[in-house]
């Protein structure tokens, strides 16, 4: 059912479009929604002169959270977010589309939109922008690490620098792939027109941009010296900095929470007539996973972080050893969504190159069930392994062998994943596009981060390696090794259908090669510092680690230089060159593929009905892939 | 579909790249792998890393060989034409004896672990109640040494020594020292590389670790687990020396340090010290 | 040029003066850091005079703050520096002198002085330990072992230094060592006092900022 209502009167143009809802209402709406909060009401359930728990006199955690609340609140409400339910409210039927019937121009991108497209392409720019500032924190980072003794930035601003860019990358990065591109194709792939919630897919989006302004006020606030797990009860004693921690995380979290409700809804429910399990894209395979992850774990994290902001503000003392709580209680509840959250990471890089490689080796997906096992078993087993985290915490020491166990385990579907790539390239014809170099990439950056967390699950070898560069090395291995990678693989493969450009494949080829090599240059030598010795978050260093830490500087610069290559590959694409794409650049027999460019905004003329595996590579005589066009009075 | 052995061809690669490197791992990489031989738990720690290693290569180089293999050898040798490959969408026979094969590498692993952790604990903090406890070397008793962390730096405290607490670190050779890790503020944790221990400190927690000490050798107290702004800067060195020069050293440190160890709180494994807050 | 182009010409520049801007004021954030204060040479000796203060001056960001003062030995000219430069393997002369009440050690360990050369002299005599309960601040360099407590002045006195800057006819207490300088390179003190007021277990705040209650010797 997609009734497609026409908006009353014709389109704005010019200055009057910022008039009604959008981006610019929202920001106002927002900031008359953090001075309401903060000073209207905050400063009056808890005077900032009394310096008593966890405030000074001046820093008020009540007065900025309500802040940051009610500036959400307002920012959403500014974007029209409120307009539907209060229509609803006074009556009015059920409707879907407000913006729909708007076809061209650059603005509908900075309003509300129920466009599943539109949304996928602010959720591009909108995490490319945050992946931007928190890549720039990494390259200030490693400017501090260079040498031990000169300190460029104060040592509580590096500490805030190093939460930032890990928070900023854990917290935008989960929705990394799934924002741009299971918005797009996930109901492309599955054959419907929208998803099954499109305002609420809409509101985790801008949920979760002003989640990353909040992030960026903590330097207001003098900053969060805790890194991105917030690990309490240091958190408590942080200044206000911390509540823009605390925001942050909350608004990922439900962002992330709403995210995976709606695509599991949608991947369940929505699918097309012919469309079986066992025919679903093993891309939209990797997203269901994903999203049941994202609807079960993200929970946890507001729940800790709710707890935290209470210890913070109304004295509760859940976290605080000394009066009753307890330091244990938050690191377990934050690793519960901890280790899920890092398979969020993973799962949709593996969901990609499964999608891709097959198109680029000419070969149907080898081991399609053993694929799916794969993503299902590492998202089945993640709940059951965070305690890894906690290995000398001084956890239960009859429960490590159990965890030991679990974690490797999640080795085997793993191995999966991976066999199932060894096979599609088995006899196959292989092209080596900049989009298959990706994946190939994370073929291999994955295998070096997969190998080092059997390492870390390894409670003999962890006891050296827990808290050391080795596991920065390792997880940087797996979630930007494997998970960048595989997210700029998607990009420069479906840019020419979803923007109607190709991105220039030399330039490509500079940008893989320098971000490759400058990659394992950066993350490789990070391995021999965590087994000789060298903790993390630290702003100074042990003097004989300096030569390895200079060189891993110098390659992160080249590894942010590789960045400018893509951004330059992108600006000279798109606004010089103007190269239409053709309308199926890679041959690829997947469905998105047989729509012309650009998709139209109902995306198919009549609902397809499916009749055949999404792999018909090898296949003779046509491509079966193709949507097989049912008479009228399918569904709609 | 050309009818080249790639399967024998990459069998072959595979395990003449085994034979060469598996006894390089384990013979020449294997003994100088971290933490190094410091105390009998570091060893056993080297013995595991190696182990891992020796399983962790053929599995590498099972991918890596393969993948170079396979884009040398299925490249699109004509890529102005788009062909598609043989349409082969899966072998029974290979899933099942590499689920066979990898589930009991990672059995054997486990196993292995576990079995390796439960001998002597590692030198990782075990919580308040321990299970693996060494054996004292023969004549000889555990010392405990309570380590104390604070924001931001270690002290120590020797409660068979009158509860004296020191800045420094020295620990008698070819002793079992029991740690107990405790903290006054915020969650840190007590690593000494060379020792290979590794214990978080816990407000209000005492997480033990136990670790054999070999010969005299120095080695690296660092705090592993962020704790505020001078995390970085919070560490100090340590020595193990002769018994003899331990109990010297001690009767040292509780002369110099008589008037503290007089305001100090009675030994107790954990402290809840004042203030939770300080008033305005 | 078209109005197209105009327009995307117009919205560079913006964008470009809007990220220069932010880009400056996070760049200015990330390098604030305390000033560099050096030890004096006379021919008595090398001499560093330093004051702790219940609150930093009014112009101070925070001043609400605990907070340490590089002063001169007359003690009236008052500078917010927290990073102290001092020549290497030399036989240096601090004097505190210290505003602050007490708050009381957290770990009664830090009541007795050490890593001195000579006794620690409070008020002119020599001190071998403090109650745990006296010191308002410690002043302490883990690196190389030294740690001094500062006994804290009467809370009930009638002159306190409520907020820097102090006059010596103020209440306070005169606290006088001397130590051998290390190696040269950069070493970092703290307070161990948990001195920061409003904040858990007292550790927040200046004591985690710094500038405040912790700041680096550099040694030259």
């Amino acid at each position: 059912m997609s009734a497609i209502a026409v908006s009353p009167g014709a389109p704005r143009t010019g200055w009057r479009q910022l008039l009604g809802f959008n981006m610019l209402t929202g920001v106002i709406f927002g900031i008359a929604g953090w001075f309401i909060g903060y000073g209207a009401i905050g400063k009056h359930i808890h005077g900032a002169g009394v310096a008593y728990y966890s405030t000074e006199a001046g820093q008020n955690d009540i007065a900025i959270m309500l802040g940051y609340v009610l500036g959400v609140v307002g920012f959403l409400i500014g974007l029209g977010f409120g307009n539907y339910p209060f229509k609803r409210l006074l009556g009015h039927p059920p409707s879907l589309a407000e913006h729909e019937a708007e076809e061209e121009g650059l603005f509908r991108y900075f309003t509300l939109s129920t466009d599943h497209k539109v949304v996928a392409k602010q959720y591009m720019l909108g995490i490319g922008f945050f992946f931007a500032v928190g890549g720039l924190n990494a390259m200030l980072i490693r400017t501090e690490l260079i040498q031990p003794n000169v300190h460029v930035f104060g040592a509580n601003q590096y500490l805030t620098l190093v939460g930032m860019h890990g928070s900023m990358m854990m917290g935008m990065m989960t929705s990394g792939i799934l924002g741009p591109f299971a918005n797009w194709l996930v109901p492309l792939m599955i054959g419907t027109r929208r998803m099954a919630f499109p305002r609420i897919e809409a509101f985790t989006f801008w949920l979760l941009m002003a989640g990353g302004v909040i992030l960026i006020t903590t330097i207001f606030f003098g900053g969060f010296q805790t890194g991105w797990t917030g690990y309490q009860p240091l958190g408590a004693q942080g200044t206000a900095g911390y509540d823009a921690y605390i925001g942050f995380f909350a608004c990922v979290g439900l962002s992330m929470t709403l995210f995976g409700f709606n695509l599991v809804v949608t991947i369940i429910t929505m699918r097309a007539p012919g469309m079986t399990w066992s025919r679903l894209p093993i891309f939209v395979w990797g997203t269901l996973s994903t999203a049941v992850l994202m609807l079960l774990a993200a929970p946890m994290l507001i729940a800790a972080l709710l707890m935290g902001a209470m210890d913070r503000t109304v004295q509760t003392a859940l976290y605080i050893p000394g009066a009753g709580g307890s330091s244990y209680l938050f690191q377990n509840l934050f690793w519960f969504f901890g280790h899920p959250e890092v398979y969020i990471l993973a799962l949709p890089g593996f969901g990609i190159v499964l999608e891709l490689v097959p198109v680029f080796a000419r070969k149907p997906l080898w081991g399609y069930r053993l694929a799916v096992a794969g993503m299902l078993g590492v998202g089945f087993l993640s709940f059951f392994v965070w305690q890894h985290h906690l290995f000398v915490s001084g956890m239960n020491a009859d429960l490590r062998p159990f965890y030991m166990l679990s974690t490797e385990l999640i080795s085997l579907p793993t191995g999966f994943v991976f066999l199932c790539v060894m096979g599609t390239l088995w006899r196959g014809r292989i092209r080596f596009t900049v989009p298959m170099l990706f994946c190939l990439a994370w073929v291999f950056n994955f295998l070096w981060g997969g190998i080092s967390g059997v390492f870390n699950s390894d409670v003999p070898s962890d006891v050296t390696t827990h808290g050391s560069f080795f596991v920065m090395a390792h997880f940087h291995y797996t979630v930007m090794g494997g998970l960048v990678f595989a997210f700029f693989a998607g990009i420069y493969y479906w840019v020419p259908k979803m923007y109607g450009f190709k991105l220039n494949e030399t330039l490509g080829k500079v940008h893989f090669w320098v971000m490759f090599i400058a990659f394992n240059s950066t993350f490789a030598p990070l391995f021999a510092l965590g087994f000789e010795g060298m903790p993390r978050r630290v702003v100074t260093y042990a003097q004989n680690f300096q030569p390895l830490n200079e060189w891993v500087s110098i390659s992160a610069y080249v590894l942010g230089l590789s960045m400018l290559v893509f951004l330059f590959n992108v600006v000279w694409s798109l606004v010089f060159k103007r190269e239409p794409a053709a309308v199926n650049p890679w041959h690829s027999k997947s469905i998105e593929w047989q729509l012309p460019t650009p998709v139209p905004l109902h995306d198919f003329d009549r609902i397809p009905v499916f009749d055949a595996d999404p792999y018909p590579y090898g296949v003779e005589p046509a491509p079966a892939g193709a949507p097989v066009v049912a008479p009228a009075g399918g569904s709609a | 579909m050309d009818d080249k052995p790639h399967f024998r061809n990459v069998a072959l690669l595979w395990l003449l790249s085994c034979v060469i490197m598996v006894p390089i791992v384990v013979f020449v990489i294997g003994p100088g792998l971290p933490p190094g031989n410091g105390s009998v738990q570091a060893s056993g720690q080297v013995t595991d890393n190696t182990v891992l290693l020796a399983v962790a290569t053929p599995v590498a180089l099972g991918v890596l060989v393969y993948m170079a293999y396979a884009l040398w050898a299925f490249r699109e040798r004509t890529p102005e034409v788009v062909l598609d490959g043989p349409p082969i969408r899966g072998n029974a026979s290979v899933q099942f004896w590499w689920l066979v094969v990898t589930t009991v590498l990672v059995l054997f692993l486990a196993g292995y672990g576990s079995v390796r952790l439960l001998a002597d604990g590692s030198g990782g903090g075990q919580g308040p109640n321990p299970i693996a406890v060494p054996s004292p070397p023969k004549g000889t008793s555990v010392l405990p040494v309570q380590v104390i962390a604070q924001q931001w730096e270690f002290t120590y405290r020797f409660p068979t020594y009158g509860g004296v607490q020191t800045r420094d670190i020295e620990l008698p050779a070819n002793t079992l020292i029991r740690f107990n890790v405790t903290s006054l503020d915020v969650i840190h944790s007590f690593w000494a590389y060379e020792l290979g221990v590794k214990a978080d400190a816990n407000p209000g927690v005492n997480n033990v670790a136990y670790v054999t000490t070999k010969g005299p050798l120095t080695f690296h107290v660092r705090c592993a687990e962020l704790c505020g702004v001078w995390h970085g800067y919070m560490f100090n060195t340590g020595t193990v020396v002769p018994r003899a020069q331990f109990a010297a050293w001690i009767t040292q440190q509780r002369v110099q340090y008589a008037p503290a160890t007089k305001n100090l709180p009675p030994y107790s494994r954990t402290y809840f010290p004042p203030p939770l807050r300080r008033g305005g | 040029m078209s109005a197209q182009a105009k327009r995307a010409v117009v919205t560079a520049v913006i964008t470009v003066a809007i990220c220069v801007g932010i880009a400056l004021y996070v760049g200015l954030y990330l390098v604030n850091v305390p000033g560099s204060s050096a030890a004096t040479q006379t021919a008595a000796g090398t001499h560093l005079y330093l004051a702790t203060v219940a609150t930093a001056e009014p112009s101070d960001p925070h001043n609400t703050w605990v907070s340490y003062y590089v002063v001169n030995s007359a003690s009236n000219d008052w500078r917010h520096d927290t990073t102290f430069q001092v020549p290497a393997n030399t036989l240096v002369h601090f004097t505190i002198y210290q505003y602050d009440t007490s708050t009381g050690l957290r770990n009664p360990f830090f009541s007795q002085p050490s890593g001195t050369v000579g006794p620690v002299l409070i008020d002119g005599k020599p001190t071998t330990v403090v109650d745990p309960s006296a010191p308002a601040h410690t002043f302490a360099i883990p690196q190389i072992g030294l740690s001094i407590p500062l006994p804290g002045a009467d809370s009930n006195a009638k002159n306190l230094c409520a907020q820097a800057p102090c006059s010596l006819s103020q209440a306070h207490h005169t606290v006088s060592f001397t130590f051998r300088t290390p190696a040269k390179g950069l070493y970092r003190w703290q307070c161990f006092v948990p001195c920061g007021a409003g904040f858990i277990q007292g550790n927040g705040g200046p004591m985690q900022t710094v500038g405040y209650m912790g700041g680096f010797l550099k040694v030259v």
